[in-house]
């Protein structure tokens, strides 16, 4: 039966290509830019490997085992059944068990430990979105969290709705926002970059657009975010902008979103005081740009059904106006 | 002493075919308490859900075959990925295994039918009624649509109003009644009917398998028939045991799930693995080895497995000291099945291997098996599962140990009994060609998964962008599971071809070694005319002839011989050796199990629809039924 | 080893086995597992009184107090000095005796009637609903479902009564007596772990 041993060669090369290919993307857990990431793929190249030897060796084993005696007559071993069971199903085993259980002991130790200084950031998921406060520094924005390399963040994870996961798989393991309880993650960015999010637990009709960024910076554009936010936007520079500021007081957005400055203070949907800034509308759903907000704007629904933003009437005069205010919000 | 086929005389057969026969038609149809006849229903009313729940997942693989697809709305893909995994769990592995155990677990250990014939209808009539009510939460376009496992706050009222999670936690609590029934079962008829001989170290390791299913059936089952009836209470009559603002805890919901949840997973793989065993040694020509090792090891997995129920709960940010002792727990239980595991290869190392279909399907096993093992020893590493649960990695382990694991000895265990139920043969080279369609189908599916997982996928989202890399991998996911189904639909044609074509089955065409395969193919209704003697591990290998035992003059013998088989009854033996005790009368065919399923039913409808009336009716049908039997069964 | 067998069974009749025993009736087993489930039911139901107690700053909630002791007491001696008639009546049917068969069923099930009845004005004199919180829930989800056990014992009582008065109950066809009292033993048992967690722990600070 050397189609069998063909097939698992060949199988055997199509996974570790494939393998391989996880190490890029944009998202990947084993890329990792923060120092939780970064233990855990550690971790993890080490599973891989005692993986790999292990399936090798046994899967070996299943393979001789099944064609030894195939031509009817079984044939005489030195491994007798008990020396398969004791060593290949205890002793083995428990050795490697042992050691992981160590690595697991070690490596939880050093994760989500409480750092010094934090920057401290209180996230809260929402359906279908995250609210993202500094309460130290007076910002609210959604969806994007802004920190700095080389300090440890603590971000505190709440929910009052379902239960929902944080997860940016290249800078961190996930934590569950669940009602009724507040989680803390803690780590710290190690490269600065920009890292997709997303939401790791079933929470509703949208919870596949329920991205976030995670924008790591250095500690110097980081203060000057922090800066630039903590004060309300300017007054819009155009006219088209202005005309779609009063507009948005008029029509139903002000009811459901805040923009500081303004008599905007609706808190049903996400804080839009810097919204011009995201890369994308609806946690992810589409990026940012006027023609995807013009849908938005008007037919919610067509981009997120499901989503508790209604499609609103709106004339084209409106939808303009209302476009080029919220892209000037930065 | 005559040397005698176990064949009784043709007269003979007659009179006692006369005693046995159920009732033709309809009548017949609902009042059998044959163990066999249910058995067989069993597994086609699984395969008929297996079915279901597979074309399911073929839709949710179009979808996602390409990112932002719209071949399904987010609504529709959340409620089918909800009843693809709730049909596969609860309409499918649970009961196909209750169902081969009702089959093969009497004949396995050398009696005519179970210890509570009426009781097992019954659980099958639950079944299929919970299965209906299920489903025919389509037929009023509200299927239910928050997980398989319903998480809170989510499946309560404010976030999920209509009928939908009312059929899901209504339709859990109800078939918990048959499964919990039917481990009832299996445990006083290993205990009290086992063919005098078979001390509990000469069972055969499938009916040690069932006797494991069975107790942690018992002890994990209330945990999520309490989880959804609290979830029900809460959605129909307003109770705060979920709700956050009154009291409520999230958590509490996650633990009452897992600690059932985790006990469940182990319930499916533990007779999955009693199947291996069975076919192992018979294609290796040899006795299992390790019987001792293997028993023990299934004894060990039935305990630990209450134990670890918190590593679904990594993420829940508990304190880091509780989630290590699980983690603890969940790297320990690695090592029985790994016991398992070596004992299988050293039976086929010392053995003779014979490459038939039910084998082919056995090493599959292996190595799946070893894969989703080595991936569950992975995500029991506390901070690697705070990356890979909830992504694609968990969802490719789940299906390497749920699907491969348990899914593969069942076809293994189709190709290997079906000859024994149905008295024909299914057609080899069909078998192998099914055999390594869904191998590879299945290898294709659901090992890219694991690098989607780390490529940041979560489970559960019906679409994705492009551009995260998740692309091609995901196209070929669905390649891969149409080539799985299409392995299946081959074994179904394999099935419905070979039922009328098929060459007729002897007794034992595999030369096989424990009880069932002495009789013919299929058996007759009473199975033995006399019980067999039993005096080793393996009756067919070791005992040639086989003895059986005559009728003797005492309450405690009379069941034994023809009779005992005339007389419409089994003996009752006792103690570890399995020594006679008594004789039993096998009831004769009632409706009443099947009246009290349906009160029962009705009841549950009552519940889903707030109707006071409907609901009362169930009641009172069912109590009515339920008396009538109590009043019939007799006192001794 | 290689075996070979011929594929149709050739068998040999032989005397049957010589050794007896004598053990527990196949429904007396039926009902240990029975059992054996729905006490954990009600487990799972007690770690969630006292999961959800552990998690609340105040216990019970919202002001309400913690559940009256006098009365209660009373009616817990009654229901778990019922399984003194039962035990009686059965110990009766296997002497033979159809009269403390029958007289010991009767008491005990008018001592179990009492409890429930008991129960139910209870609930009618409870100034909390249980839809208010976790706390009201809880109560009413665990007393309520050991309620309706002992309504089950109850219809289960009148049933075997009735075999017990139709003369099909004796010292060699007892196994609905048996299976019956291993049930009410059982109830019996249940209400101690519920009474002490629900009544008297809540009065412990």
């Amino acid at each position: 039966m050397s189609r069998l041993r063909h097939t698992a060669v060949f199988a055997w090369v199509l996974a570790i290509v494939i393998g391989i290919s996880a190490c890029s993307g944009s998202t990947s857990a084993v890329d990792a830019h923060g120092s939780e990431a970064r233990h855990i793929a550690g971790l993890w190249w080490l599973m891989f490997g005692l993986a790999v030897g292990v399936y090798v060796v046994v899967g070996g084993f299943i393979i001789v085992a099944a064609l030894r005696g195939r031509r009817g007559t079984p044939r005489r071993s030195r491994i007798s059944q008990n020396m398969f069971i004791t060593v290949g199903g205890v002793l083995v085993p428990a050795l490697i068990l042992l050691v992981l259980a160590v690595v697991t002991v070690t490596t939880t130790g050093a994760l989500r430990k409480a750092g010094n200084n934090p920057v401290r950031i209180e996230v809260t998921g929402e359906r279908w979105w995250w609210t993202v406060r500094y309460p130290d520094r007076q910002i609210v924005t959604a969806n994007e969290l802004h920190i700095p390399v080389g300090q440890p963040v603590a971000i505190g994870l709440e929910s009052d709705n379902v239960v929902h996961s944080f997860w940016v798989p290249e800078l961190a393991g996930k934590v569950d926002t669940i009602p009724g309880q507040r989680n803390v993650l803690r780590f710290t960015a190690e490269k600065a970059g920009t890292y997709l999010g997303v939401c790791a637990e079933f929470c509703g009709i949208q919870h596949a657009h329920m991205g976030f960024r995670v924008i790591a910076q250095s500690a110097g554009a980081f203060e000057r975010w922090t800066t630039a936010h903590a004060e309300p936007p300017r007054e819009p520079t155009s006219e088209l902008a202005a005309d779609g500021a009063l507009r948005f007081q008029r029509l139903p957005c002000a009811g459901c979103h805040t923009v500081r400055g303004s008599q905007a203070h609706g808190t049903v949907g996400p804080d839009l005081t810097d919204f011009g800034s995201r890369a994308t509308i609806g946690a992810g759903a589409v990026e940012n740009d006027p023609s995807n907000l013009a849908r938005w704007v008007r037919h919610a629904q067509s981009i997120k059904p499901g989503a508790l933003m209604p499609n609103l009437t709106l004339s084209d005069d409106d939808v303009r106006a209302l476009v080029s205010y919220l892209e000037s919000l930065r | 002493m005559a040397t005698t086929q176990i064949r009784p005389a043709s007269e003979e057969l007659e009179e006692l075919e006369e005693v046995w026969e159920d009732d033709p038609g309809i009548p017949g149809f609902f009042s059998t308490v044959d163990h066999k006849r249910i058995g067989k229903r069993y597994i086609y009313t699984c395969f008929i859900f297996f079915f279901v729940g597979g074309l399911i997942a073929l839709a949710m693989r179009v979808q996602l075959a390409t990112p932002n697809s719209t071949f399904l709305s987010a609504d529709s893909y959340n409620e089918l990925f909800t009843v693809h995994g709730t049909t596969m769990i609860f309409l499918f592995n649970t009961p196909v295994l209750a169902g081969f155990g009702n089959y093969l677990l009497p004949m396995m250990i050398g009696t005519r039918d179970m210890a509570f014939p009426r009781l097992n209808a019954f659980s099958y009539w639950v079944f299929v009624f919970a299965g209906i009510f299920f489903f025919s939460s389509f037929l009023i376009g509200s299927p239910p649509d928050g997980g398989w496992f319903a998480y809170t706050p989510l499946t309560t009222k404010p976030f999920s109003p209509g009928f939908n999670l009312d059929f899901w936690g209504l339709g859990v609590a109800f078939v918990g009644i048959s499964t919990t029934v039917g481990a009832i079962n299996f445990i006083v008829t290993t205990f009290k009917l086992r063919a005098p001989g078979m001390s509990l170290n000469r069972l055969p390791v499938y009916v040690w398998s069932m006797l494991v299913f069975s107790f942690m059936v018992i002890f994990a089952v209330p945990a999520v028939t309490v989880a959804a009836g609290l979830l029900e209470l809460d959605r129909i009559f307003g109770t705060a045991f979920f709700a956050p603002g009154a009291g409520g805890s999230t958590l509490l919901y996650q633990h009452l799930f897992w600690f059932w949840g985790h006990p469940e997973v182990y319930i499916l793989f533990v007779p999955a693995t009693g199947m291996i065993s069975m076919i192992i040694p018979v294609f290796s020509r040899r006795p299992i080895a390790g019987y001792l090792w293997i028993v023990t090891a299934l004894v060990a997995i039935g305990f630990m497995s209450f134990g670890v129920w918190v590593h679904h709960m990594f993420a829940t940010g508990m304190p880091a000291l509780a989630l290590s002792f699980f983690a603890a727990v969940s790297l320990l239980i690695a090592v029985p099945s790994g016991v398992q595991f070596f004992a299988w290869i050293a039976t086929m190392w010392h053995g003779a291997v014979r490459f038939t279909t039910p084998m082919l399907f056995a090493i599959g096993f292996l190595l799946i098996f070893l894969l989703g093992g080595i991936t569950g020893v992975m995500v029991a590493v506390l901070p690697f599962d705070w990356q890979a649960t909830d992504s694609y990695f968990i969802v490719a382990h789940f299906h390497y140990v749920l699907n491969g694991a348990v899914v593969f000895p069942i076809f293994g265990a189709l190709y290997f009994w079906l000859p024994k139920i149905t008295g024909r043969m299914l057609n080899e080279r069909l078998g192998r060609v099914s055999f390594w369609t869904m191998f590879v189908g299945f290898n294709v599916t659901f090992f890219p998964m694991h690098i989607l997982g780390f490529l940041g996928m979560p489970r559960r989202v019906y679409t994705y962008s492009s551009g995260l890399g998740w692309d091609t991998l995901n196209l070929l996911i669905s390649v891969g599971a149409f080539v799985f189904a299409l392995g299946v639909l081959l074994t179904l044609i394999n099935f419905v071809v070979s039922q009328r074509r098929g060459e007729r089955a002897p007794d034992n065409p595999w030369n096989a070694d424990s009880l069932e395969w002495a009789t013919t193919s299929p058996p007759p209704d009473f199975n033995f005319e006399a019980i067999p003697v039993v005096a080793s591990r393996h009756p067919l290998w070791d005992q040639q002839p086989l003895p059986v035992a005559d009728s003797g003059p005492d309450d405690a013998t009379q069941g034994f011989g023809f009779a005992g088989a005339h007389d419409h009854t089994t003996p009752i033996t006792g103690g570890l050796r399995s020594v006679p005790e008594g004789t039993m009368r096998i009831p004769e065919p009632t409706v009443l199990p099947c009246v009290l399923a349906f009160g029962l039913a009705v009841f549950v409808v009552g519940l889903l629809a707030q109707a006071l009336i409907v609901g009362v009716a169930g009641l009172v049908i069912g109590a009515v039924g339920l008396v009538w039997w109590a009043w019939r069964t007799g006192e001794h | 080893m290689t075996v070979t067998a011929p594929t149709m069974t050739e068998t040999v009749v032989v005397a049957p086995p010589q050794a007896r025993t004598r053990g527990r009736s196949i429904g007396w087993w039926g009902m240990v597992v029975l059992i054996a489930t729905e006490a954990t039911i009600f487990i799972a139901l007690l770690s969630t009184y006292f999961f959800l107690r552990a998690s609340s700053p105040t216990w019970p909630p919202d002001g309400i107090k913690p559940p009256d002791l006098g009365n209660i007491a009373i009616f817990s001696v009654v229901l778990i000095g019922s399984s003194i008639p039962i035990f009686w009546a059965e110990a009766g049917n296997r002497s033979g005796d159809q009269r403390r068969l029958r007289a010991g069923l009767l008491l005990g099930f008018l001592m179990g009637a009492s409890f429930l009845a008991y129960q139910g004005y209870e609930y009618s004199h409870l100034d909390f609903r249980w839809t208010d919180n976790a706390y009201s829930s809880i109560f009413y989800a665990t007393t309520g479902l050991h309620g309706l056990h002992v309504l089950v014992g109850l219809l289960m009582s009148l049933v075997v009564q009735a075999k017990a008065w139709s003369r099909k109950l004796s010292a060699d066809h007892h196994v609905s007596m048996e299976v019956f009292s291993l049930y009410w033993h059982f109830v019996d048992g249940v209400w101690l772990f519920v009474f002490t967690s629900l009544y008297l722990t809540a009065h412990l600070r």
